[in-house]
């Protein structure tokens, strides 16, 4: 299984050069990485080569880095019933270059891709209907970027005299707590042996 | 512009509304009394769950998993503990694996039998969620007796299950599946061959192979448009290359195949709860390391390092080191995925759910397009959804 997905993934990289970064098989899961650009090319060469044959595209989801030059990484997960293989595609962007849509690719891609747009304000050009999916008419931000605070900026309540819902600042009887668990004891200290062990 | 020309106009569907399954708002544009473009509003039951999970131990976010399906919440915790096992390059004991199979068939069973009986109450037939119900209730009842809570179980552990099956379980589940079928027997009579059942299904929202493919559909839904793709079978996880079961297919890929899909899927369900209990191994139920179980309650009384590790892993959790996965199981809806990454420390840094349900709904659009006002209840009856996993 392993080895068939290793020449899997030598096989797109050889015929893919110009796209593909890289290649790597984590916990035996194919990953490559390719140029945010190319992915509507990139997917349509995994849908219909005879070799790759990823007739479904599972999932797209992001992953926050702010620490990275190109913060979010669109993950697209492609299954191959045929051959009985996943992929996992990985493309980066920054915060204001859009990445191209792959609803003409996949039609499932719609709502994935409302989703990624919602969650952490990745744009897809050319998408046709990119409006937010989950969060509240008239919600603003992007909750799953690491810089948004777990509990938001509004809360919301009926309010009995003007008959009707109101949103106002999040008022936290107690700050939230988020402690730091990384365990001082562990390599830190110098001259530590057990850091070592 | 003759006369007779209908004018279009749009319809509100939801977001309370007792064939949406939940709450679930659609805008629908309407000719007369056919559809022209269903527009879905989903998130109205949004909890930020992958945000929530971010910010707790791995430990704490099992829980998470039962309130999205909150039909079958045991399936969900199982593919959860399956991501984070995998990171850590461990593997349940045998006897916990078969629990956990066990239960999730008995979570397939409650599920489909909500779906196809509420399906089923949707299109106008009623006694069959009343016979559904009180069998529901029996599994519930195991549920019940196995991790304290109907519903809500919190019971698989990361490496295991929280404890053992009590006394005398085995043997009433055991003896449920003696006389489900029966009751099962009864619920198809009323249904299969009911002249307003078949109308309201047969040749409503057919899906074909291609468009199955192409709109990530999954599960039942999948199958019922003649794809024999179960993920139990082509990509086993746990024990289930060790169980015998067939795979049931639809043929046209309409209402009244997925219902007969799921029919049938609960034959085979019922096959599997037996086969688990025939061969469920004895052994411990969890992984005997205690950098990531905690040890018995009893041990915690004299030994010290015992308290140690309960201490740290109710507190700081354990560390799992680097890496990413995107692990699936069959969950009675379909593929159900956690895309965890790790990035070495107790909390994960990203926790994407794949809910199959999402993909599915997206269909009713292209389902529901051309059909009457009243097929489009059939439409999301038929394609098995719950909101808890969609808007997560």
């Amino acid at each position: 299984m392993t080895q068939a997905l290793q020449d899997l993934g030598d096989y797109i990289s050889a015929a893919l050069s110009q796209e593909v970064l890289s290649t790597a098989l984590p916990k035996g899961e194919l990953v490559i990485s390719v140029r945010a650009a190319a992915i509507g090319k990139v997917l349509m060469f995994l849908r219909d080569d005879t070799n790759c044959q990823f007739k479904q595209l599972m999932d797209i989801t992001a992953v926050d880095f702010p620490e990275r030059e190109q913060r979010f990484e669109v993950v697209y997960n492609l299954l191959s019933l045929k051959h009985n293989q996943r992929i996992r595609v990985k493309a980066s962007t920054h915060e204001d270059t859009p990445v191209p849509t792959v609803t003409g690719i996949f039609s499932t891609a719609d709502w994935f891709e409302r989703e990624v747009w919602d969650m952490f304000g990745v744009v897809f050009s050319d998408h046709p209907d990119l409006r937010r999916i989950l969060t509240d008419y008239g919600f603003e931000g992007h909750p799953l970027r690491k810089d948004f605070p777990l509990t938001g900026f509004v809360e919301r309540r009926y309010d009995d005299e003007q008959k009707r819902v109101v949103y106002e600042p999040v008022k936290l009887v107690q700050d939230f707590r988020n402690f730091d668990f990384l365990s001082p004891w562990e390599g830190l200290l110098p001259g530590d042996e057990k850091a070592e062990g | 512009m003759s006369e007779s020309e209908i004018k279009s106009y749009s319809i509100n569907f939801g977001p309370q509304h007792p064939a949406a399954h939940g709450v679930m708002r659609m805008v629908l544009e309407m000719s007369g009394e056919v559809v022209d473009r269903v527009d879905t509003h989903i998130g109205l039951l949004h909890r930020g769950t992958e945000k929530l999970i971010e910010y707790k131990t791995y430990m704490q976010a099992v829980p998470y998993f039962d309130r999205l399906d909150y039909v079958c919440p045991m399936n969900q915790e199982h593919a959860f503990c399956l991501a984070v096992e995998k990171l850590l390059g461990i593997e349940a004991p045998p006897r916990a694996q078969f629990i956990r199979v066990l239960y999730d068939e008995i979570g397939r069973v409650t599920n489909h039998l909500l779906n196809t009986t509420s399906f089923a109450l949707d299109v106008g037939a009623m006694s069959p969620m009343l016979y559904g119900f009180e069998e529901r209730e029996k599994l519930m009842a195991f549920y019940e007796r196995i991790s304290g809570a109907r519903l809500h179980a919190a019971f698989c552990r990361i490496g295991g299950v929280a404890a053992d099956m009590p006394a005398g379980l085995a043997e009433d589940i055991l003896a449920w599946t003696e006389t489900f079928p029966k009751v099962l027997a009864d619920i198809e009579d009323l249904l299969n061959e009911n002249r307003i059942f078949k109308q309201r299904t047969i040749d409503i929202g057919i899906v074909s192979a291609q468009e199955a493919l192409d709109w990530g559909f999954s599960g039942p839904n999948l199958r019922a448009s003649g794809l024999a793709w179960d993920l139990r079978k082509s990509q086993p996880y746990a024990v289930y290359d060790q169980l015998d079961f067939d795979i049931p297919i639809g043929k046209n890929g309409d209402c009244y195949d997925r219902f007969n899909v799921r029919i049938e899927e609960i034959k085979q369900s019922v096959r599997l709860i037996r086969q688990c209990l025939e061969k469920m191994p004895e052994g411990p139920v969890r992984i005997d390391d205690r950098k990531i179980s905690p040890p018995p309650r009893a041990e915690m009384k004299s030994s010290m390092e015992a308290l140690i590790h309960h201490f740290k892993l109710f507190t700081e959790g354990f560390h799992v080191p680097a890496g990413e996965t995107y692990t699936v199981i069959e969950t009675p809806k379909g593929e159900f995925g956690v895309y965890l990454i790790s990035d070495g420390s107790n909390r994960p840094y990203r926790c994407k759910i794949r809910p199959p349900a999402f993909a599915h709904l997206q269909g009713i659009d292209f389902m529901s397009r051309g059909h009457m006002l009243a097929d489009v209840v059939a439409n999301i009856g038929s394609i098995d959804i719950v909101f808890g996993e969609i808007d997560r």
